[in-house]
């Protein structure tokens, strides 16, 4: 499986923020994404996603459009935005339960359990998340991580909040995931060392895109 | 493809439970409209009988135009919108099971407390009958088309009021044959046949339609 990104291009109003983007990212391949503020690294990542639809190029996955494939590409995505998608007014397995059931695989509670102790929640399971703090409620969206299925994990900025602890825990579930075969596209400033695969680097600054900056 | 119906139906019944008091306030938002009515023109039986058919929908219109701005407005600014769209399910699935959640806590109370409308007013029993009937029928309609609505103006500033501007013309079908056949059930002789027959044909219309036409249209304001 891999996800090949031909010619991309994104222009916001007037602006052009990349055009002429390719790159491949294949199994056990994580990219990190670079840019200044406003370069466009988070457009980038929801036209990936298909939530943005770019103004010229393809995104294939498997050889086929996403946009031929929605609910097969979909099933193999797992998007991390800026905002956490929890409800409020939900307690956190409640809200782990809900988004596990709606990517369509029914998960024993206990499973749910173990992730929420695993990412730091334990204790806060019956918790409102209107009552925990930020760190803890990027917790809550981070818990998805450990019961996806999913292949390609697509997150944006996906240490912000968090401290110290839970950014190393974070580092290691994503290794974790390019290890076994998994594909993962972010945008840090945070390093993330693997234990094994590949780190690709793309910088989306001033269109000096470094496509084979491999290391 | 049913499970996640369900799922979203019970998330947003429970999300309802736990923030009462916004089901309340339509539902008593509906009940003082309609009570200023004979306050302001008066409280003979004949005016009352005359205006109460109008009243009520217009009443409905207004609590269900009322209601639209939180139909997608909180999913959308906590991110679990977001989720939706990119979930391995359709999305006009998802988008139906909130809407037909929508019309749970705002349209089904209006029908229930039609009778005590049917009292201030000193409707026939009948009346009261087909009035609920009409009622059942139509604000499913009013909230499939909001969602539309909502869905379009999602993100927008100023987009409560705008919702407003967009529904209310195309309420107007609903509030025509709906008032019509309240007034005709109080006239000897008449069949208020027609009327249901035309409602329920927009009910199907609206179900048919509107799910696809929301889910587009949520893709669109998400962009």
């Amino acid at each position: 499986m891999s996800l090949d990104v031909k010619n991309l291009q994104c222009i916001r109003g007037d602006r052009e923020l990349f055009t002429g983007l390719s790159f491949k990212l294949e199994e056990n391949q994580l990219m990190m994404l670079e840019g200044e503020n406003g370069s466009g690294k988070t457009t980038l990542l929801r036209a990936l996603c298909g939530l943005y639809m770019q103004d010229e190029g393809d995104i294939l996955w498997d050889g086929l459009s996403i946009k031929k494939q929605d609910e097969e590409y979909r099933k193999q995505l797992l998007y991390l935005g800026h905002l956490n998608g929890i409800k409020a007014d939900l307690t956190v397995l409640e809200n782990l339960r809900i988004n596990s059931a709606l990517l369509g695989d029914v998960i024993p509670i206990n499973i749910l359990m173990d992730a929420l102790d695993t990412i730091g929640l334990y204790a806060f399971e019956d918790f409102p998340t209107s009552q925990l703090s930020q760190g803890q409620k990027r917790r809550v969206a981070l818990a998805r991580l450990l019961i996806s299925k999913a292949k390609l994990w697509i997150l944006d900025e996906p240490f912000v909040a968090l401290d110290i602890a839970a950014v190393e825990l974070l580092q290691s579930i994503i290794a974790n995931h390019v290890d076994n075969g998994g594909m993962v596209i972010l945008t840090t400033h945070q390093e993330v060392p693997l234990t094994s695969g590949k780190i690709k680097r793309l910088s989306l600054n001033k269109q000096l895109l470094n496509n084979d900056g491999d290391s | 493809m049913f499970s996640a119906f369900w799922i979203l139906l019970k998330r947003d019944l429970l999300l309802a439970l736990r923030r009462r008091s916004e089901i309340f306030t339509v539902l008593f938002f509906f009940l003082i409209v309609i009570s200023l009515f004979p306050l302001g023109v008066g409280s003979e039986d004949a005016t009352l009988k005359k205006i109460a058919p109008g009243v009520v929908w217009i009443a409905a219109l207004l609590a269900s135009t009322l209601a639209l701005d939180r139909l997608f407005s909180n999913d959308y600014l906590d991110g679990t919108l977001e989720q939706l769209t990119l979930a391995p399910q359709s999305l006009s699935i998802m988008v139906f099971a909130k809407m037909i959640a929508h019309w749970l806590l705002t349209g089904l109370p209006l029908v229930i407390v039609a009778p005590l409308v049917g009292l201030f007013y000193h409707l026939p029993t009948d009346t009261i009958g087909v009035m609920m009937l009409v009622l059942l029928l139509g604000t499913p309609v009013l909230s499939m088309i909001g969602a539309i609505a909502a869905a379009l103006t999602l993100g927008l500033r100023g987009g409560g009021v705008l919702v407003s501007l967009l529904v209310l013309p195309l309420y107007i079908p609903v509030l025509v044959y709906g008032s019509g056949a309240i007034s005709t059930s109080m006239v000897e002789g008449l069949s208020i046949q027609p009327y249901l027959l035309l409602l329920s044909a927009f009910m199907l219309l609206a179900l048919i339609f509107s799910p696809w036409a929301t889910a587009s249209a949520l893709k669109i304001s998400l962009e």
